[in-house]
């Protein structure tokens, strides 16, 4: 696989690492009062979608930038890549 | 039919005209008291384990494709018990003493060949950690013998022993372990338990649950509804596909696992090895092709293909343990789907909604625990009880904080 790194160009996927669900971004809130169950959830459980899923690479050969990498878990297509601060920012986080 | 010499001989004598299909392909009745969703290895050995320990014989296996067309049919066919935890290593001996009554059991020749399995250390540490797992192995009932240096030679003279970065300095022999024909165990399973009659449905895709109330009374199917007093899923791969249509979020990634094989060579392996630098296992085949894999990909996928960073990764690692393979040419590779667990450590388990029973999270390490699943599976079904070797393999374990991590690698499923 290659991935169309924002900033780099084209990059093959050995350089990275891989987290997950790019959904692991929104880490809970520890002060809620429902946190331990939140906090469960966010740890293990996944959708482990089987089509177009956003997930989470980490640059760790390169620039060691985190992406949000848009990928068919059906076929391998990547059709999406962005920064993952920038995704973080759009959602209305400062960093 | 029994299959013996005898009738080998027989039909010989008769022009072989006197064969009958394995298996029946009934249509679907509109009820069963359980039907098994996935016709692979462990939902054809749960089936068999119903009818043949428990009489339950009102049972329906559906299947998606073909019976044992998923991992069952995609693995790198070891069987061993050298597991260390208590959760574990009861139910992986369970599965072992299973595998060697097997054939005759169920009447059918799975090639089962306990030729052993050998785990090698390179480190005096390395050699400490395993003298612990053989420990914790003998006082679950299996064998394990702590091998030094000498042993190791004698019996795999053709290993790198002198390697300056990783020399060989003894292993852990488990003389139990072995090969088995793997798709054999699917047919012998499916033929027993379709004699006993269990009806087998193949091409038959589960695309809904039946859920009222809390109580899951049935599925809906392609080729139409089955009500069903109990519904057993069993889809290692899928499984988070077919729990979510109950609405179900689960502690699983799919990811791939390849495996390679050379042609065929004359004998140079006694048995199954794995290298203790890497992640590497290696065994030969009856033809004489070593059948070797490692690592998963490490990324989701539902693909049953892999990548060639993990082929070139898993080759370095075989030629650092035998440089002779080097010039051995690769004949087939190919990749299964594995539902990756959080803790490396599958699940045997009723789900909170009643009727509805979970079988999956197998990691890269369904196939040697076949027997061993169906056997639990089929015992949690009858009698509503998990069996003794299989309580700790629960759905809940993860928000009671009691997860069972064989290698202590915390909730990152590409690290098991």
């Amino acid at each position: 696989m290659i991935i169309d790194h924002p900033l780099l160009g084209p990059r093959d996927a050995a350089e990275f690492v891989y987290l997950g669900d790019a959904s692991l971004i929104n880490r809970p809130d520890y002060d809620a009062d429902n946190a331990a169950q939140d906090f469960y959830e966010y740890l293990y459980l996944r959708d482990n979608i089987a089509g177009e899923m956003r997930e989470l690479w980490y640059h760790e050969q390169g620039d060691r930038s985190w992406l949000v990498v848009t990928r068919n878990t059906l076929t391998h297509e990547i059709s999406k890549v962005e920064l993952a601060r920038d995704v973080a920012r759009a959602q209305g986080r400062d960093r | 039919m029994r299959y013996s010499a005898l009738q080998i001989l027989k039909q010989g004598l008769t022009g072989n005209k006197g064969w009958t299909p394995a298996w029946r392909e009934p249509e679907p009745k509109s009820d069963y008291d359980v039907i098994i969703v996935g016709a692979g290895g462990h939902g054809l050995a749960t089936a068999y384990y119903l009818a043949k320990e428990h009489g339950i014989t009102n049972v329906a296996v559906l299947e998606k494709g073909w019976l044992g067309s998923g991992n069952i049919g995609r693995n790198t066919t070891i069987i061993r018990s050298n597991y260390m935890l208590p959760g574990n290593e009861p139910f992986y001996e369970l599965s072992m003493k299973l595998w060697e009554g097997l054939e005759q059991d169920f009447n059918y020749n799975a090639m089962i060949s306990q030729r052993g399995i050998l785990n090698l250390a390179h480190s005096d540490p390395q050699r400490d950690a395993y003298a612990r797992r053989g420990n914790a192995m003998l006082m679950a009932g299996a064998d394990a013998v702590l091998l030094d240096e000498d042993g190791v030679r004698k019996l795999c003279p053709d290993m790198d022993f002198d390697n300056a970065r990783f020399p060989i300095k003894g292993g852990l022999w488990q003389k139990r372990g072995g090969t088995v024909r793997h798709d054999a165990v699917a047919w012998g399973y499916a033929r027993g338990a379709d004699e006993r009659g269990v009806d087998i449905i193949q091409n038959c895709e589960v695309i809904g649950m039946q859920i009222e109330n809390g109580v899951c009374t049935g599925v809906e199917t392609t080729r139409g509804k089955i009500g069903a007093k109990k519904v057993a899923v069993c889809v290692a791969g899928s499984s988070s596909r077919v729990m979510s249509l109950a609405g179900m979020r689960l502690p699983i990634e799919s990811h791939v696992l390849q495996a390679f094989v050379t042609e065929g060579l004359k004998p140079t392996l006694p048995g199954v090895v794995t290298f203790g630098a890497g992640h590497f296992y290696i065994s030969q085949s009856d033809k004489g092709g070593l059948v070797f894999g490692g690592d998963i990909d490490g990324y989701n996928t539902y693909a049953q293909r892999g990548n060639l960073p993990t082929l070139e990764d898993v080759c370095e690692v075989g030629m650092a343990l035998m440089p002779n393979i080097g010039r051995s040419r690769l004949l087939r590779m190919w990749g299964g789907v594995m539902d990756m667990s959080m803790d490396g450590t599958p699940f045997i388990c009723k789900t909170d909604i009643n009727g509805l029973f979970f079988n999956g999270g197998w990691c890269y390490g369904g196939f040697k625990a076949t027997p061993a699943s169906g056997w639990c599976y089929a015992h949690l079904l009858a009698t509503g009880e998990p069996h003794e070797t299989a309580t700790e393999l629960r759905l809940d374990r993860f928000i009671t904080g009691n997860m069972v991590d064989e290698k202590g690698m915390g909730a990152q499923p590409n690290l098991h």
